[in-house]
């Protein structure tokens, strides 16, 4: 076992798998030389050469669409895009290339990407920084996407990821990158599709995602010593969603709560929330709680970014309201 | 490359052929969608697609009849997916503006005026990662020309030296609106030189000028020496699609155009300058017809695919 942040963990993944297998490689803006813009690439030019990690110029449609390429023809890219943000500059690629390739040509090509991107949400960096887009790609068949909270996760879930046949938008979160937790030595790889089930409880599912996940055990820790017990479900992979866990969780505790820090608006709380209803709707005490930010765009600065995310005591809130 | 001039003739009829065929069977209403006829640009595709092997890898576009012909992909599967039935080589999914073939080095078409750019780069970043001389062609119009994605692919193929042969095909049309009235100056190739790779304006219409100009820019890619952009100056006969009524353009200008068919002009240079004679040409025409006719009732007679395969194969194992 050793301790490891979040950030480290992502460089773990990508050596190990880099090493395991040659024909995985890494491409994206200051991954190279730079070492990534957040360190998530640290000493892996210096191990693999300038061939396997590259530098690639600020154009997010080609540094996709390489990957896509080489995907086609036998590799097993992993690129990087800086900031989910800039996904607009390449949702094509994504969308229509990546997505589409194996369904259309009906087998015949693979597509083992992973597109590694940051959301860096609540960071105060202002509105072309500061967005929550797992929806957005939620949305295209043919994508898998993760968003893993814990650096245990995020390694076990990029190694999976890097091995999967199909293109992965692998989310991290910035403000993750510098949690830490003890990791296995052994080889780790976590199942893409699976939640975990970060807390047991009896009263309340309150399922969150991605920075919200620390929150909603924070919560649940206050919840405590009220009496009630919140288990707290981490889909870890928001599609395909691993529906199954989430609805036994609400059958036991007859109660759901959803945070994230994406909108309400065509997100994926409301999607968990519809699925609970249809598949769970006689098990539910209470109609499925939703918590997100406000349906604007997020403005620069710390103040704009605590008055506008769920924060602990607006769980707390919300989780007595259901139970109330 | 062929040695046999009667080969690179049986290419360009075949696809002549393909495209006259399913034009007549698109109007009477025997498959869906759309057709973007690859009529007039014959001597492009068979031109460039010479020097590959099938090692090589090509990306095509939305008018890509043209492109898996002189590739090599068997007719009968390909047609056959023009019509969107089971039989296609794709068994029917990806209809008239998608066929791939792996094994021949066919990446694909594309319904994404542009989109086909980037993916031709991978390959050539692959192939340049496996160092064994393979080459990628990226195949688009003056179109995909003004798309982001070629800026962004021209100028990582020359500045990582990709083994990638850009070749666009300037029909002068893209979609309905004429070039000239996008662009600032009428020869796409003159860009090359502001992102540092060669670019060479080809006669579009002349098979052997566009066998050469390829051949040259294949064996650069080949060597390590990098990417090129040829401008292949061509015409495409029918509408963006068929059915199109062309209001943008006069029936003059069409008519002068196909005084330069690049079939017949080629066709000339076997009886002139080859000493073909004219019996075994039209012998190859009549063979040509029939398979290609052949190959029609093929897909006329195949199945449609089962609806309920669309919810397969959305993720690969």
């Amino acid at each position: 076992m050793a301790t490891k942040t979040y950030c480290w963990a992502i460089v773990d993944a990508m050596r190990e798998e880099m090493e395991r297998d040659e024909t995985v490689f890494l491409i994206g803006e200051d991954v190279g030389a730079p070492e990534g813009a957040f360190g998530a690439s640290r000493g892996l030019q210096k191990t693999f050469g300038p061939s396997r990690v590259r530098d690639t110029p600020i154009s997010e449609e080609i540094i996709v669409g390489l990957g896509v390429g080489a995907a086609m023809t036998g590799r097993r890219p992993i690129v990087e895009i800086m900031f989910i943000d800039f996904l607009g500059l390449c949702l094509d690629q994504i969308a229509n290339q990546a997505a589409k390739t194996h369904y259309i040509y009906d087998g015949m090509f693979k597509m083992p990407l992973v597109i590694r991107t940051s959301s860096a949400v609540e960071m105060g960096i202002g509105p072309h920084h500061s967005q929550s887009w797992e929806a957005i790609v939620g949305h295209i068949p043919g994508l898998k996407v993760v968003m893993p909270s814990t650096p245990r996760d995020a390694k076990g879930l990029l190694k999976s990821a890097i091995r999967d046949n199909n293109p992965v938008v692998f989310i991290e979160h910035i403000a993750l990158h510098r949690l830490k937790e003890e990791i296995e030595d052994e080889e780790l790889l976590i199942p893409i599709g699976k939640a975990d089930v970060k807390r047991q409880g009896r009263d309340v599912t309150v399922v969150a995602s991605g920075l919200m996940v620390a929150r909603a055990l924070a919560a649940a820790k206050t919840l405590a010593k009220d009496g009630i017990e919140v288990e707290v479900v981490d889909p870890r992979t928001i599609s395909p969603i691993d529906y199954d866990t989430i609805v036994d969780s609400v059958r036991k505790t007859n109660r759901a709560l959803v945070v994230t820090s994406s909108h309400k608006q065509f997100g994926f709380g409301s999607e968990v929330a519809a699925e609970v209803q249809e598949r769970a709707f006689f098990d539910l005490d209470q109609p499925v709680k939703r918590l997100s930010p406000p349906f604007t765009p997020a403005p620069f600065g710390k103040q704009f970014d605590d008055y506008l995310n769920p924060n602990t005591d607006a769980i707390v809130a919300a989780v007595h309201e259901l139970v109330a | 490359m062929t040695q046999d001039p009667l080969e690179i003739y049986r290419k360009m009829m075949l696809i002549r052929e393909c495209e006259a065929q399913l034009n007549d069977a698109f109007a009477r209403n025997l498959f869906p969608g759309y057709i973007h006829s690859y009529l007039g640009q014959e001597a492009c595709a068979v031109g460039v697609c010479d020097g590959l092997s099938d090692t090589d890898t090509i990306v095509s576009n939305h008018r890509g009849r043209g492109h898996y012909v002189a590739k090599g992909m068997a007719l009968k599967p390909m047609v056959a997916e023009m019509f969107g039935k089971a039989t296609g080589i794709c068994g029917g999914r990806g209809g008239e503006m998608h066929a791939a073939d792996p094994a021949i080095g066919v990446l694909g078409g594309n319904g994404i005026v542009g989109g086909g750019l980037p993916i031709a780069a991978g390959a050539a970043l692959s192939a340049q990662m496996d160092g064994k001389g393979a080459v990628s062609v990226a195949f688009f119009g003056d179109g995909a020309s003004n798309n982001g994605s070629f800026g962004e692919t021209l100028n990582v193929a020359a500045a990582w030296k990709l083994p990638l042969i850009l070749v666009c095909e300037n029909n002068l049309y893209a979609e309905m609106t004429p070039l000239a009235r996008t662009v600032g100056q009428p020869d796409i190739a003159l860009r090359a030189a502001g992102y540092g790779l060669p670019g060479e304006v080809v006669d579009g219409n002349d098979v052997l000028a566009v066998r050469e100009a390829a051949g040259r820019a294949i064996g650069r890619a080949r060597a390590g020496d990098g990417p090129t952009l040829l401008e292949l100056k061509t015409y495409r006969w029918g509408g963006h699609f068929e059915g199109d009524p062309r209001k943008y353009r006069t029936r003059e200008e069409e008519a002068a155009w196909k005084e330069r068919c690049p079939v017949a002009r080629y066709r000339a240079v076997l009886l002139d300058d080859r000493g073909i004679d004219e019996a075994r040409i039209a012998d190859l025409e009549a063979q040509v017809a029939a398979e290609v006719a052949e190959a029609i009732t093929f897909a006329l007679e195949s199945p449609l695919p089962v609806a309920e395969t669309a919810l397969t194969k959305v993720f690969a194992a």
